[in-house]
C-alpha cells in the first residue's frame, strides 16, 4: 500500500527507514487513519518524519502523491459549473458531525462518478448531490469528514491543502537560517572527542566510592580518561571580490564557530579567491602570516574548513603569477598550494555558499570543478555543514 | 479493523490541538514513545500531566540533567549504604535486594498499574543517553545483575519524551518514536489558552494584549520571541497593574515580561518609535 509514496519521500530527501514504514503499516492495519486523508496526513507524518526540518519536504511529497485525489480528472468539469455559487460556511454541532458517516476513498470516488451520472443540475446546501455547502461528501464549503473537495476555497482544511500550504518551509535545513543551526551542526564535531585516547588520569569519584564500598571499605581508586575536546580547527575564509555577496552567510558560520566553545583551538585566516604563500589574519587582508608557518604549527589531526565560492579566473589556479592582486606575485600556482594544504590536513572540507545545484552552471564552474578534485565540497548551509562534519571525522 | 483507543481528550486546564491529540492517541495505540518538540513555552511538559489526568493514570516525571545517566533511570545499587550497614549493623546486609533503588523508568516498569512516564528534556543529557535506553524502551524490561532479577512491565507505560532540540537525537532512537512538533498556537487558540488560565479577565484586555503580542512576535530579528508562558505572565501583570486596554498597543507597558534580551528590547522600541508612538518612560521598563 502506498509503496510509491515511500520512494517519493526518499527522493524528496525525507530520511524514512523501513522500520518506520512498517510501523505506519501497523498503524493503518489498526485503523488509526480512520479512512480519511487528513488523518492519514498527520498519522504518516508523526510516524515517518522525525524532525520539523523535514516537514516541508514531507508536505511536498504528499502534495505530489495525493494531489490527483483532491481534484479528480476531467470528470469534474461539469461539476465545476454547478459550484460557482457561494454559500456561508456551514456550522455543525459535534453530534451532527458524528452522524455523518465516514466514507472510504475508493467508495467515495465510485459514488461521485455515480452521482455525476445521475445528477441533472446545480444543487446547493443539501446532503446528497454535488454542490456547495451542506453535508454531501462532494463539492466545496460543506462539511463531510472524508469528503472530496472540488474547487472553491476550503473552510475545513483538507489534507492536501494543508500540505500545499507548506507552513514548515522556514524549518528546512538546507535554507539559510540563523547562527544557531550552524552551531548545532558544529556541535556534532564534539563526537570526535571520545574517551578513546589520552592517559587515564582523572579520578572517577562515583566509580571510586562504588568500588570502595564493594571492596568492604578498603580504598579502591577508579581512574578514567579526561573528557576534553582536543580538537583544533582552522577556518580559511574567502574575503572580498565575488565572496562579498555571501558575507552574511559566511559571518554566520564565523559566529557559530566562535560561540561553539567546545574546541581546544579555533583559528581564522582569510584569503582572496585562492590561497597562495600568504594567509591574512584580518578580513580586510592587511596583516598576514606565511602559509608555510601555519602548515608548520598545525599537525595533521587539525581540521581544515575552507569557505569560498571557488569561482575565479582559471589562471588564478593554474598559472605562476596568476594571483588576482597585481602588486603580488606567486611563485607557485594556486593549485599547488591547495594541494599542499589538502595533503597536510587529511581532514578537510571546502564549504561553498553557492547552492550546490548551480555548481555546474555558474560562472566559476571550471574552477569549482578543479577545486572539487582536491577538497570534498559542500554547500554552506546547515545541512551541508552537517555532511561536512561527517567528512571531517574521516580522512578524505 | 479498529482498536478501541484509550482516548486522550485534553483536560479542563490544558487546551490541546486536534492533531496533537491524534498523535498522542496514535502513540498510545502503537505502544511507542511519543517525542514532543516545539518552541519553549508551548506546553510540552504540561501535556504529559494532562494526559495522565485525562486518562486517570498516575504520572511519573524523570527530569533529565546534563549529568543524568541512563542507568540511574533504571536502578541504583546503593553500595555505600550497604557498607555502612555492614559496619554498624542494621538491615540484612546479605540481601542485596534491600539496596537496589529503582529509578524513574524502573519505577514505571515495576508499577502494577499503567502509568504515564515523562522523560523531560532528554536533549539535556549526554549524546549517548538515548541510545543507552533503546533496549529497555523497546522491550520494557531490564535485568539487574546484582540480584539476577528481571523487571518487566506488566502494563506498558505511556512514554512521553520532550526535547528542546539542544542536541540532535540519534537516528536509531528516533526511528522508534512517534514524533510531534507543537506548532505555535494561533490567535484563536491562544485566546482559549489565556481564558483557561485566567477565566475572569476582561475580554477587551485579552483581545488587545493578544494583538500586541502577535505584533511583537512578528517583528523580524528578535533573538528570543516571546512564547505562551510569557504572554500568560504579561496578561496577569497587565490585569494586576490595572492597565487600560486602549492604551495597551501603543504603550506596551511591562514589556520586560515578554522580552528577555536587551537587544530585543531595543528592536521593539525602535519598531514602536518608527510607528510614531510614544513609550511612557523608563519606569515601565522594569526588566532589561
Amino acid at each position: 500500500m502506498f509503496t510509491n509514496f515511500y520512494y517519493l519521500l526518499k527522493s524528496e530527501g525525507v530520511p524514512v527507514s523501513l522500520t518506520e514504514w512498517m510501523t505506519l503499516m501497523e498503524a493503518l492495519a489498526k485503523g488509526l487513519a480512520f479512512s480519511s486523508l487528513t488523518s492519514f496526513y498527520y498519522l504518516a507524518r508523526a510516524i515517518l518524519v522525525k524532525s520539523e526540518a523535514h516537514f516541508d519536504r514531507y508536505d511536498l511529497a504528499f502534495t505530489k502523491y495525493f494531489t490527483g485525489i483532491e481534484t479528480t480528472e476531467d470528470l469534474l468539469e461539469q461539476a465545476l459549473d454547478w459550484l460557482t455559487t457561494n454559500l456561508p460556511p456551514l456550522e455543525l454541532s459535534s453530534e451532527e458531525r458524528a452522524m455523518l458517516s465516514r466514507l472510504d476513498l475508493d467508495e467515495l470516488r465510485r459514488q461521485l462518478e455515480d452521482r455525476l451520472k445521475t445528477q441533472d443540475g446545480e444543487h446547493h446546501g443539501g446532503s446528497h448531490w454535488i454542490g456547495t455547502g451542506g453535508t454531501s461528501p462532494f463539492g466545496h464549503s460543506g462539511y463531510h469528514p472524508s469528503g472530496l473537495r472540488i474547487e472553491g476555497n476550503s473552510r475545513n482544511l483538507s489534507a492536501v491543502k494543508v500540505a500545499a500550504k507548506r507552513q514548515y518551509r522556514d524549518f528546512r535545513g538546507d535554507q539559510l537560517d540563523g547562527v544557531r543551526q550552524f552551531e548545532m551542526a558544529l556541535r556534532k564535531l564534539r563526537q570526535l572527542s571520545t574517551r578513546a585516547d589520552g592517559p587515564k588520569n582523572d579520578l572517577n569519584l562515583d566509580g571510586t566510592i562504588n568500588a570502595t564500598s564493594q571492596n568492604a571499605g578498603m580504598l579502591k581508586l577508579v581512574w578514567e580518561r579526561p573528557r576534553r575536546n582536543m580538537l583544533k580547527i582552522i577556518v580559511l575564509m574567502d574575503s572580498g571580490g565575488s565572496a562579498n555577496r555571501y558575507m552574511q552567510i559566511c559571518s554566520r558560520l564565523f559566529a557559530a564557530t566562535h560561540r561553539t566553545s567546545h574546541f581546544k583551538d579555533v583559528k581564522f585566516y582569510y584569503f582572496h579567491n585562492c590561497i597562495y604563500d600568504r594567509l591574512y589574519t584580518t578580513p580586510e587582508l592587511k596583516d598576514w602570516v606565511k602559509t608555510e608557518e601555519v602548515l608548520k604549527s598545525y599537525t595533521a589531526d587539525c581540521r581544515l574548513i575552507i569557505t569560498g565560492d571557488a569561482s575565479m579566473a582559471p589562471s588564478e589556479l593554474t598559472m605562476v603569477g596568476g594571483i588576482i592582486n597585481w602588486r603580488e606575485h606567486n611563485e607557485e600556482t594556486g593549485l599547488f598550494w591547495l594541494q599542499r594544504l589538502a595533503k597536510h590536513f587529511p581532514y578537510s572540507v571546502w564549504l561553498n555558499p553557492i547552492q550546490s545545484d548551480y555548481w555546474e552552471q555558474t560562472l566559476g564552474d571550471y574552477t569549482i570543478a578543479l577545486i572539487r578534485e582536491i577538497f570534498p565540497m559542500f554547500q554552506l548551509s546547515p545541512e551541508g555543514l552537517e555532511q561536512s562534519v561527517k567528512k571531517l571525522m574521516n580522512k578524505s | 479493523m479498529t482498536v478501541k483507543l484509550a482516548e486522550f481528550q485534553g483536560t479542563n486546564d490544558y487546551i490541546v490541538a486536534e492533531n496533537l491529540k491524534n498523535s498522542v492517541n496514535v502513540a498510545i495505540a502503537l505502544g511507542r514513545p511519543l517525542l514532543i518538540k516545539g518552541e519553549p513555552g508551548t506546553g510540552k511538559t504540561m501535556l504529559a500531566k494532562s494526559i495522565a489526568s485525562s486518562l486517570g493514570l498516575k504520572h511519573i516525571i524523570w527530569n533529565i540533567k546534563s549529568t543524568t545517566k541512563a542507568q540511574e533511570g533504571l536502578y541504583v545499587y546503593d553500595t555505600v549504604q550497604r557498607l555502612y550497614d555492614s559496619q554498624f549493623g542494621g538491615c540484612n546486609v546479605s540481601d542485596i535486594k534491600e539496596y537496589i533503588r529503582l529509578g524513574k523508568l524502573g519505577e514505571a516498569m515495576a508499577s502494577n498499574e499503567k502509568v504515564v512516564l515523562v522523560i523531560d528534556e532528554i536533549d539535556k543529557a549526554d549524546i549517548e543517553f538515548p541510545n543507552d535506553l533503546l533496549w529497555e524502551l523497546d522491550m520494557m524490561s531490564f535485568f539487574i545483575p546484582e540480584t539476577r532479577e528481571t523487571i518487566t512491565a506488566q502494563q506498558r507505560p505511556i512514554i512521553i519524551i520532550t526535547s528542546n532540540a539542544e542536541k540532535e537525537l540519534p537516528d536509531a532512537f528516533l526511528r522508534r518514536c512517534i514524533f510531534h512538533y507543537i506548532d505555535f498556537p494561533d490567535a484563536e487558540m491562544m485566546r482559549d489558552i489565556v481564558k483557561v488560565h485566567y477565566p475572569n479577565l476582561e475580554e477587551q484586555l485579552v483581545q488587545q494584549a493578544l494583538q500586541a503580542f502577535y505584533k511583537i512576535r512578528n517583528i523580524s530579528g528578535l533573538l528570543k520571541r516571546p512564547s505562551t508562558s510569557e504572554l500568560l505572565d504579561w496578561v496577569q501583570v497587565l490585569a494586576l497593574g490595572g492597565i487600560q486596554p486602549d492604551k495597551l498597543s501603543s504603550e506596551l507597558p511591562f514589556l520586560g515580561t515578554l522580552l528577555k534580551k536587551n537587544q530585543d528590547f531595543d528592536n521593539v522600541l525602535q519598531y514602536l518609535s518608527q510607528r510614531g508612538t510614544k513609550q511612557r518612560g523608563s519606569s515601565t521598563l522594569w526588566r532589561g
